[in-house]
Order: C-alpha cells, then structure tokens, then sequence
C-alpha cells in the first residue's frame, strides 16, 4: 500500500506556482529561456504581423497581410518562391527559418499608436513572436520600434517614411526597408526642376504629425536649394476631410506650385479638392499652376481619381518595374490574389525574406546575431537593384522611383508611371545628416 | 476682401452639410425626444448610395481584347457596362456620369426604409429609456453600420465624381469686379449649397403647409394631447424619422465630389452636428439652420493661415469654444425654447 503525500498545504502550494508559471509572459518561462526572447523551439518559429486591419489604412494593411502570408509560403516551400528565386543571398531554401516551419500571428495597429503597441505586446508576450513587423505610420512604426527595443525582439518596419524612424527615434533592434523624406526630396528635386524650372514660389499644405513636418522639411529643402521660394508652409489637422478653408487662399498667395505633404485619406481629399478648386488651370506668375505629392501610394491614388493624372511624386517600389526580381513577386502575389501587390505589400514582404536571411546567415535567432547580420548587408533581386542595409541607421539605401499620375491608364492598377528611377547614391545621405541627428541606436537588446 | 468673400463662400458650404445633418437632428429630437448618435451613419450610407448607384450602372461584362495585356502579362479582359448595351455608349456613358444626381432619386427611398426600419427595430425600444442609455445604443448602431459599410466597400476613399459639366470652378472675382482668378469656387460646391437651401426648404415648407406637417408640429408641442385627439402619432413620427434619415442621406449622397466618400465619413461630421444642434437650440429647425451656416462660416474664417498663426490650433477648437460660450450663457442656445436645458 502506498502513502500519498499529497497534503493540503502542498496541494495549494503547487497550484500557485503552477498558476503563477502560466501567468508569466512565454519569453520569461524557463522553457523558453536561452538566452534571449522567445527563443523558439525545434520545430516552428512565430513571426508577429502588426498591421492596420481596422481603420482608415485598414486597405493598406489588409495588403501588407497578403504579402507577409505570400512571404510564410515561400519560406515554407510553398507556392513558386516568389523572389527567393531572384534575391542574392542563397541561404533560405524553403525549409523554413534554421529548418522550423515558420508560423505567423497578427496583430491589429489601428494606426494608433497605443493599439498597436498593445497588440504587439500581446504578439510577444502571449504568443511568443520572436519578430515583429508591419504598420502603416510613422507614429506607429515609432511606438512599436521602442516598444520592440525594450521587449528585446527584432522589429523590421512596415510602411514608414519619416526621417525619424531611423533618425533621431532609431534603435539598435529596429530595421527599415522603406525609403524615407529626405530620400523622396533628393529624388524629386531634380525632376521638379527639369520640368517646372528653378524659379517657382511653392505654397506647403503638411499634415500635422511626425511624417507631414518630415517631408515638409525635405521638400522645403530641396526645392530651396533648387531656386524655389518658399511662400507659406501651413499645418493641416489630420483627417480633416473638408480642405477647402487651406485650398482657397492658395490661389491669391502669389505661389505657382502646391507641395501637398498629405498621405491616405487627407491625400485624396486635397488633391481632389485642389483640382477642384480650379488650382490646375490657373496660370499664377506667368506659368502654369502645378501641384506635387511628394509620396505617391497605387491604393491611395486610386481614391483621387482623375485628379493624380500628371502628378509628380516619389515611391518606394511599383509593379509595373521589369527586373526580373519586381516580376517574380507580382507573379507571384497577382496569380494568389488576383492583382498587383502595392509597395506596402513590397515592402513587407522584402523585410520578411531579410529577416530569414539574416537569421540563417548569423546562425541564430537571438537578435543580437539577427541585427550583426543586417548591418551593412548588401543585397539585389528584391525589386529595388542593389541595396544596402547601413549599419550605422538600420536604414536602407537603394534606388528610389519618381513617378507621374499616368494620363491614360489602360487598367483600374495603371494609375502611376515611373518617369526616373533616382540611382541610390544619388538618395544617399551622410550619416550624420543634420535632420537625422538627436537620438542614437544604443546597442541590441536580446531581451529575456 | 477677396480672401474674406472665398471664407464666406466656404462657410456657407460647410454650413449646408452642417445644417442639413443638425436639421435632421433637430427632426428627430423634437418629434421623438432621441438624441440619435447614428446620425452621422445616415449621412455616411447616403454617400455610399451614391457608390452603389455608380456599382450598379458600371456593372459590366468583361470582353478578351487580344491587343492588350493585364499585369500578368496575359490577354486583358476589358469591362464593358451592360448600360452600354442597353442604351449605346454615348447615352450609357452620359448616364455614367451623371452618378451622383441620379443617386438622389435612389437615395430618397432607401434612406426612408433605412430609417424605418432603424426606428422601428431598435430606437423606439429606448424611448422611455434616459438619454445615456439612447446616446450609448446609437453610437453603438452607428460603429456597426460604419463596420458593415467597410466590409463592403473597404477602408479607402472611393471617388464618385461630379457630372463633367460641372467639375470646373466659377470665376465669382470677374463678376464682382476683381481680377480673373482671385476669387475662383468650384461649381459643384455652389450647387451643394444652392441643393442644401431647397432641402431645407421642401422641410419647413413640408411641415408648415401640410396637414402631415402640421398634426407633427402639434405633436412636437403636445404628444399626449395629439393622441388624445385620435391621431395615431407615432406612426407619423416614425415617417419623420425616415424624412430624417431621408435628409441626411442625400446630404451624404451630394457630397460625394467633395470627399471621396469613407467609411468614417459620418462620424466627421457628428460631433459638429451635435454641436451645431446645442448652439442652435435642441429641438428648434430654423435654429439648427442657423446654426449650421454661422459655425461653418466661423469654421472657415478660424481655418485663414493669418489667424492660425496668430492663435495657433484655433480652427480646432472655435466650434466647441463656442459651445461653451453659448452653454455658459444661454443653455437654450441661439433659438431654443425657454426652459429647455435651462432647468
């Protein structure tokens, strides 16, 4: 006959300790301790998508989720792989990420940057996402990178293009594959000027957050340095929808050229209301009125209508592109889907593939390891020709596409022509560019 | 003064979406006593008619056309609207275009059952309920209806085009006596404005000079009375939450070509609504009217980059500062009954 030892006070006593075990976060567990946070198990690895899926970008996220799902299968085996076929570095051959099946969970942004700090806390701390990426706004990608910083887990940044995200708010595990302002100001100038000449007075509409006053400032920059006058910068509330008390008084300003640095929503609003108000047929200082948006994106324009027809803009990627590398991705998302991917889906997916590369190339998933292998990583065949991961940024540095509001679209996709693709170096800029100074990346965080 | 005459003009069109949404407010306040957070929803789904309409008469087959490619590099398939093959491509295109003036002619039906149906199936549950319990249920209506129309339609603008002939602007600085092109307003915004003066017209003329009008009026003032008398208000009541409903849709419906419509379109404009109602006196129409055109002219006016710089974030604020000024000093507002939220 055996004694039980199963005592009240033993019973109660495994039970807190049970309950408290379960209670704690998954990277804090003993199990999944080595060394850094999440540190996946032998079979699969879980990465954390973190995209609008409610919202006014909820469309754009809706496509970066399409291209992070794209992303699993090719690195799965699955589907025709897309541009792992093309990308240079040879390392990822569809078993996965280090030979575990990858797995993904998602998180809602809501473009708001507390929601998507708790849904990417949540991603880490329940589901054990060993990586998070995605997002839609600058503010957000800002959030989500300290937070991701401080929880020790990798973040690769979705849509972003202010100056901040890898200048003055960078951080040592934050990564961004899209370009940026000032990126979209070098490239832009020069074909501002071919066209519209060095004598122009420019008249800024910004939307009043990080990203508007980021591409204000490039934009202001460089068409000054171009020969432009400056004749008034004026804040815009976000989401404001109705424009015309900022549109109607551009007309008498004595400028000849509107630089709407507006995105989504208040993009389509503006430009819409801008054309409507007469601004492109107005002949102001003896030229024609011109109007430029400096960041173009295919799933906004479509909004605007006939209005983006001979627009100027920047982009960080198009479909219509003919690498080889830019095809093999649209064949792949357009055959799953139906039609092509937008650069947010570019993007996301590239940062997806870097973010396996880098793990397989340095042998390990600890973020330290992951970030060492990014840093300074040069690479092609992601749609964009060479590219460089700069060490000292985590910023990407590569060829940037100016495009126009295309006259005659033949398709509802046909809306953009890329009229230059600016070389990188010309996108180039020092390190220690002033409007990237007053934060530093401090060092990796593996977390745990 | 050319830069006072275009704030005026952009007043007044913001007032016309103001005081036609805060007149169906007012409608519904003064005939039912609910304060009806789905407001802005109506306004929202009456744009999104105008998207279904322009869905409706786009709807098209798709012919191979070998001399073209689709992204993939396959031969393209090219959309022909069956309205071409009903009435030709001329006429078909014509129709086309003229989307959003068609649409009020959809609008008005289904913005009536809309608010039938809303009215009967759940508002008049919450009658005899505290206005918390209507403000927390409407709200609640208006995030569903937001989320069905997104599920639909998606999260992005969806632009809905004005009729060619009126996408230009009218040149009001030649007429005036000022140099060409100083004072330039686009044409489909005077029509707005001129289409929001005739709504707000038929309403008053509606409920001054019917029969329908008049026993609502009676029942604005004395409900119990009126029932009393045998006359079954509440169905008449119901209808005018429909007329209501009615109002705010074509609002919505005509100003598409201003905003791409989204989503999130009527939750923009409630907040102000609200306000606008508050200002003008809850349940007073000529008030809500008035209302509507003076905090969209004051709204303009605050939005002029002068007075930004000088008080920055005032066009933010104005309406609501107003609110307060008007709540501290006269709760009634400008044309409120005495004694209502006076007590």
């Amino acid at each position: 006959m055996s004694k039980s030892n199963f005592t009240r006070r033993g019973l109660l006593k495994t039970s807190a300790m049970a309950g408290a075990a379960l209670a704690m976060p998954t990277y804090l567990r003993a199990a999944a301790h080595s060394g850094f946070t999440n540190a996946p198990g032998e079979s699969t690895v879980t990465l954390g998508f973190n995209v609008p899926q409610t919202g006014a970008y909820a469309d754009e996220g809706a496509d970066e989720l399409r291209a992070y799902q794209l992303a699993v299968e090719h690195l799965n085996g699955e589907g025709d792989g897309g541009m792992l076929n093309t990308f240079t570095s040879k390392v990822l051959d569809g078993t996965g990420i280090l030979g575990r099946k990858v797995e993904y969970v998602t998180g809602d942004t809501q473009t708001n940057s507390d929601a998507a700090r708790a849904s990417a806390r949540s991603m880490i701390e329940k589901d054990g996402a060993i990586m998070i990426t995605g997002g839609s706004s600058s503010g957000v990608a800002i959030a989500v990178q300290g937070l991701c910083q401080d929880a020790g887990v990798i973040f690769m940044a979705g849509l972003t293009h202010s100056n901040d995200t890898t200048g003055k708010d960078k951080r040592a595990n934050g990564f961004r594959h899209f370009f940026n302002t000032e990126m979209s100001g070098r490239a832009l100038a020069p074909i501002l000027e071919a066209n519209y000449g060095s004598d122009r007075k420019a008249y800024h509409l910004t939307a009043d957050y990080t990203w508007g006053w980021s591409q204000e400032n490039s934009m202001k920059t460089y068409t000054e340095d171009l020969g432009w006058e400056t004749v008034n910068t004026v804040l815009t509330p976000v989401g404001a929808g109705d424009f015309s008390s900022y549109i109607a008084p551009v007309a008498q300003s004595g400028a000849d050229v509107l630089i709407l640095n507006h995105y989504g929503g208040d993009m389509v609003n503006s430009l819409t209301q801008a054309v409507q108000f007469g601004l492109r047929n107005l002949e102001a200082n003896g030229k024609n009125f011109e109007i430029v948006v400096p960041l173009f994106s295919r799933l906004m324009a479509r909004g605007a209508g006939d209005s983006i027809k001979g627009i100027f803009g920047s982009t960080n990627w198009h479909w219509s592109l003919q690498d080889e590398a830019s095809q093999a991705f649209v064949r792949s998302f357009g055959t799953k889907y139906g039609f092509p991917p937008s650069q947010a889906a570019h993007t996301c997916y590239v940062q997806t593939l870097l973010y396996a590369d880098a793990v397989t190339r340095g042998g390990s998933f600890n973020p330290c390891a992951v970030a060492e292998a990014l840093e300074g990583f040069e690479f092609d065949g992601m749609g964009n020709g060479p590219t460089l991961y700069r060490a000292e940024d985590h910023q990407c540095f590569k060829d940037v596409l100016v495009v126009k509001g295309k006259e005659n679209p033949t398709s509802e996709f046909d809306l953009l022509e890329i009229v230059e693709i600016t070389p990188r170096d010309v996108v180039t800029y020092p390190v220690d560019h002033p409007d990237f100074q007053g934060g530093s990346l401090g060092s990796c965080n593996p977390g745990a | 003064m050319e830069s006072f005459i275009i704030q005026i003009l952009n007043g007044l069109d913001k007032g016309s979406a103001y005081a036609l949404i805060a007149l169906g407010l007012t409608l519904i306040f003064g005939t039912l006593g609910v304060v009806n957070f789905a407001h802005g929803a109506l306004f929202m789904i009456g744009a999104f008619c105008a998207v279904t309409l322009g869905r409706l008469l786009t709807l098209s087959h798709e012919v191979l056309d070998p001399s073209r490619t689709d992204f993939l590099g396959n031969p393209a398939m090219v959309k022909v609207p069956y309205i071409y093959d009903i009435f030709g491509p001329e006429l078909g295109a014509t129709i086309i275009d003229w989307t959003v003036p068609l649409s009020i002619l959809f609008a008005i039906p289904v913005m009536i059952l809309v608010g039938v149906v809303m009215e009967r199936g759940l508002i008049r549950h919450f009658y005899k309920r505290p206005h918390a319990d209507q403000i927390l249920v409407t709200f609640g209506l208006a995030i569903v209806l937001q989320e069905i129309i997104k599920a639909f339609y998606g999260a992005n603008p969806i632009p809905t085009p004005a009729p060619q002939a009126f996408t230009g602007s009218f040149d009001f600085g030649v007429l005036l006596g000022f140099d060409p092109f100083t004072v330039i307003y686009p044409y489909w915004r005077l029509i707005y404005f001129v289409f929001s003066v005739v709504i707000i017209a038929a309403v008053f003329a509606f409920l001054q000079f019917t029969t329908f009008g008049m026993v609502v009026r009676a029942g604005m003032a004395d409900r119990e009375t009126v029932g009393l008398l045998g006359i079954n208000i509440d169905r008449r009541f119901t209808l005018m939450f429909g007329l209501a409903a009615a109002v705010a849709g074509l609002a919505g419906a005509m100003y598409t070509p201003i905003n791409s419509p989204n989503y999130h379109m009527g939750m923009d404009f409630l907040v102000l609504s609200f306000v606008v109602v508050v200002v003008g006196g809850m349940g007073s129409l000529p008030g809500a009217v008035l209302a509507g055109f003076l905090l969209g002219i004051l709204q303009s006016f605050a939005s002029m980059s002068a007075v930004i710089e000088t008080i920055p974030g005032i066009n933010q604020v104005v309406i609501y500062l107003v609110a307060i000024i008007i709540l501290l000093t006269r709760p009634r507002g400008l044309m409120g009954r005495k004694g209502v939220m006076e007590d």
